[in-house]
């Protein structure tokens, strides 16, 4: 066991636990975007750093693991400060209006994403919608990788979408920017089921909001297990109004760790062609 | 295998391996999430080796791709068996401990040289070679199968010939190394499972032992005949001859779904009576005198099914079916009713809680406990037992009551021979996208879908026979022809074509196969039909 202080509090965590992870242990909120539990840590979003005693920078506690002795401030005024930056510069210049997390953290930091301006640079664009199953709508993406990495090693492995470009014009995109039907995607939705924002979203979400009839406090959630293969994979079932609008799988069921295959996320509307 | 009916290990255990085998099994496309545990495994360093006729996207993947020609598994397995115990590779000591009937297999590999074997299969003598060099060295290894080894006419024997090779190693019966058959279907196993096969009462009592059957009369008030059903494909030679005239189909749609599809049409027609249940009024329900609408297993009915780690979980009702759609164990409940008996409650909870208290591996999943575990996999005797991980453990023991014996198994080619009229061999398989007739994947639309109902053509097989790249092509078997189009596709060498059978209404592949069934599994030789091609003008 490691034991470290976090906000003057002593904590034990096991060998390789991060300072995240010694967070959570003690209850202290820590917010997180680009950070998930199935995926390897990329440290691009910078929401999570917390000041680490001997450390000349702000650290990411998402990825530094926790070592003994360690001094952790997760409530300094340079972290919030950092914190509040970060957040003032994803709201200025993206559209967060589908990402109930980021929007409760701006509140929780007293962020201001309009005081550079109204015409501060953003990523508004249209959305991309050019197949059947699912959009994504770049204006609301925060480059937080999740959805790389997804499709990447970590899960999917199918490698369909990178970062391409540099600085502000860093975006995610298919090989050679092509719509998804030439590109590489086998259509998963793994990509979806890690996406902070909104900013990938099933088809059939996307037209309910569009209509503005998306009603999620209204849903119900069932858990059942995937009509098609034999590997039982679960599903959780988002029921609206008598029809299920959404396919999902929880991130702590051990044979999915939340991820499906096209047909066990997409393949659910023969039940409804009634 | 060994007395049950399911596969050794759980999927975590690949994690752990550090040789995966997939034999027969594209589970890139056809298991897709099992795959994801494979690709963890190979991110680890595990090996990947795959056996296919094709190289599929699992065989992309692989350190090892082993294309074999269709139907030599078993000349295959029994030179990588041969080359094992020439290299001293066997383990001797857990064979002499754990196993029975040794020395006959092992003079039965002997003829399988791997020049032999190389000539049979296509496979290089080199390859060979290596893929037993990496099983029999291999601490760990997960021996995974799918139809590849199944849809064959000798499917028993091929399902043998790699268990054997887990005996002759050593690879069963231990956290990290077991055989894996990946079911095609959501609930075969729990079909298995729950008696719905000839020769079983559920929870893989036998049919015919005295004890067993007893006490299920018992519990139902009724006789039970001592006598094995039929298979499917048996059930079609009953109908040829007459002696089944009466079938009630559930969920099923054999109209499309059978191998010799102008056959199965036929018989279905000539009953005297046919009753389907489905959720759509698929072609096999068209034919039939009555159609009782059921409710969906995907969110409009509550039950459980078990998956190919032996893990029962449970389905949930989320929704209601559609006009008079009802769920499947009413309208059974239903039909018992009106013909004068009544089987009591209809609800799942209480169907499930008789199976558990007349099947003892069953006896400990209660639906509160499967719902807190996240599932148990059988067997699970008691409400303290959480389940086994692997099956087998025993063999490890130091005196093994049971020895689990080889099983020596010739080669037997298929069954379709390809001669001068009939030179190509095609092969069946799924698709990523869609799922057996398509009855519920025609009901999304997907990008993949996009040419699915083309026949696969090795782009020398194309040039050879005069049909372009896109272009339309009659195929011709010794049942029937069908007419769609052509895409050329590298990874299948000369010789080997492909379709698939999702699209019947658009091409029906299964006007072309085989019926040739294993008398012992009843599965159909899907995997292997002689064809040849007529460009269309």
């Amino acid at each position: 066991m490691i034991e470290l202080t976090v906000d003057g509090q002593a904590v034990q965590v096991e060998e390789g636990s991060t300072i995240l992870d010694a967070c959570r242990r003690v209850e202290i909120d820590t917010p997180t975007l680009c950070y998930g539990d199935t995926l390897t840590p990329v440290n691009v979003c910078r929401v999570c750093v917390v000041e680490l005693e001997g450390a000349r920078t702000l650290v990411p506690s998402c990825s530094r693991k926790a070592e003994d002795g360690m001094v952790v401030r997760t409530d300094s005024e340079r972290v919030r400060t950092s914190r509040r930056l970060v957040l003032e510069l994803l709201g200025s210049s993206v559209n967060l209006s589908t990402a109930p997390e980021a929007l409760a953290y701006i509140e929780q930091y007293d962020a201001e994403p309009d005081r550079f301006g109204a015409d501060s640079l953003t990523v508004a664009q249209a959305v991309k919608v050019d197949n059947d199953l699912y959009v994504r709508d770049y204006s609301k993406c925060i480059l937080c990788y999740k959805c790389v990495e997804a499709c990447g090693v970590d899960h999917q492995n199918t490698f369909a979408i990178a970062v391409a470009g540099r600085g502000f014009g860093a975006h995610i995109s298919t090989e050679l920017d092509v719509p998804l039907p030439e590109s590489a995607c086998v259509y998963c939705g793994n990509c979806i089921a890690v996406c902070p924002t909104g900013a990938l979203m099933a088809t059939s979400e996307f037209e309910l909001r569009e209509a503005g009839t998306w009603k999620e406090e209204e849903q119900e959630e069932v858990d059942t297990v995937c009509p098609y293969c034999g590997v039982g994979c679960n599903l959780t079932m988002h029921v609206q109004e008598g029809q299920i609008v959404k396919v999902t799988s929880p991130d702590d069921h051990d044979v999915t760790l939340g991820n499906l295959c096209i047909k066990g996320r997409f393949g659910y509307r023969y039940v409804q062609n009634k | 295998m060994f007395g049950a009916g399911g596969g050794t290990s759980s999927y975590e255990e690949t994690r752990s391996a550090d040789l995966i085998l997939l034999w027969g099994s594209n589970a890139r496309e056809a298991h897709p999430i099992f795959f994801h545990h494979v690709l963890k495994a190979m991110h680890g360093g595990a090996k990947l080796m795959v056996v296919d006729p094709r190289r599929t996207p699992s065989a992309q993947w692989a350190d090892l791709w082993l294309g074999l020609d269709v139907g030599t598994d078993i000349p295959l397995a029994n030179a990588v068996a041969r080359e094992i115990i020439h290299a001293g590779l066997a383990d001797l000591e857990f064979v002499g401990r754990a196993t029975s009937g040794f020395e006959a297999f092992k003079e039965s590999v002997e003829p399988w040289t791997l020049e032999e074997a190389a000539r049979v299969t296509g496979v290089p003598a080199d390859a060979i070679r290596e893929l037993a060099h990496a099983y029999g060295n291999a601490q760990n290894a997960q021996l995974c199968w799918t139809l590849g080894i199944t849809e064959h006419h000798n499917a028993v024997d091929n399902v043998f010939a790699l268990i054997n090779l887990a005996l002759l190693t050593g690879k069963v019966g231990k956290w990290g190394s077991g055989l894996q058959p990946l079911r095609g279907q959501n609930n075969v196993q729990g079909g298995g499972d729950m008696g719905a096969i000839p020769n079983r009462l559920p929870g893989f009592q036998d049919l015919l032992d005295d004890a067993a059957r007893a006490k299920f009369e018992s519990a139902w008030g009724a006789t039970i005949p001592p006598e094995y059903g039929l298979h499917l494909t048996g059930m079609f030679e009953a109908m040829e001859h007459g002696t089944l005239s009466a079938v009630y189909v559930v969920g099923e749609n054999p109209a499309q779904g059978e191998a010799d599809q102008a056959r199965a049409e036929r018989l279905l027609t000539g009953l005297d009576h046919l009753v389907v249940q489905d959720l759509f009024l698929t072609r096999t329900a068209q034919l039939a005198d009555v159609v009782l609408p059921a409710a969906a297993t995907l969110g409009e009915s509550e039950g459980t099914v078990t998956s190919s780690e032996r893990r029962v979980q449970r389905v949930r009702k989320a929704v209601d079916a559609p006009g008079e759609a009802r769920d499947d164990i009413e309208i059974v409940y239903e039909l018992a009713r009106r013909m004068g008996h009544d089987l009591g409650s209809a609800r799942a909870e209480d169907v499930w809680n008789e199976l558990r208290s007349l099947s003892p591996m069953h006896a400990g999943m209660t639906y509160a406990r499967l719902q807190d575990l996240g599932g148990i996999q059988w067997p699970c005797m008691d409400e303290n037992d959480h389940g086994a991980l692997f099956l087998h453990g025993r063999l490890w023991d130091e005196v093994v009551e049971e020895p689990a014996p080889f099983q020596v198994v010739e080669h037997d080619p298929p069954v379709d021979k390809l001669d001068d009229d009939f030179p190509l061999r095609l092969t069946t398989g799924r698709r990523l996208e869609s799922y057996n007739t398509g009855v519920q994947t025609g009901g999304y639309s997907s990008p993949l879908h996009v040419g699915g109902e083309a026949i696969l053509l090795a782009p020398e097989d194309g040039a050879r026979y005069g049909v372009a790249d896109g272009a339309r092509v009659r195929i011709v078997s010794r049942r029937g022809a069908v007419e769609t189009s052509a895409r050329y596709d590298p990874t299948l060498r000369a010789g080997l074509a492909f379709m698939n059978l999702h699209f019947p209404d658009v091409v029906a592949t299964n006007m072309l196969t085989i019926d040739a069934t294993d008398p012992k599994s009843g599965t159909a030789e899907f995997k292997a039909t002689a064809i040849r091609l007529e460009p269309v003008a």
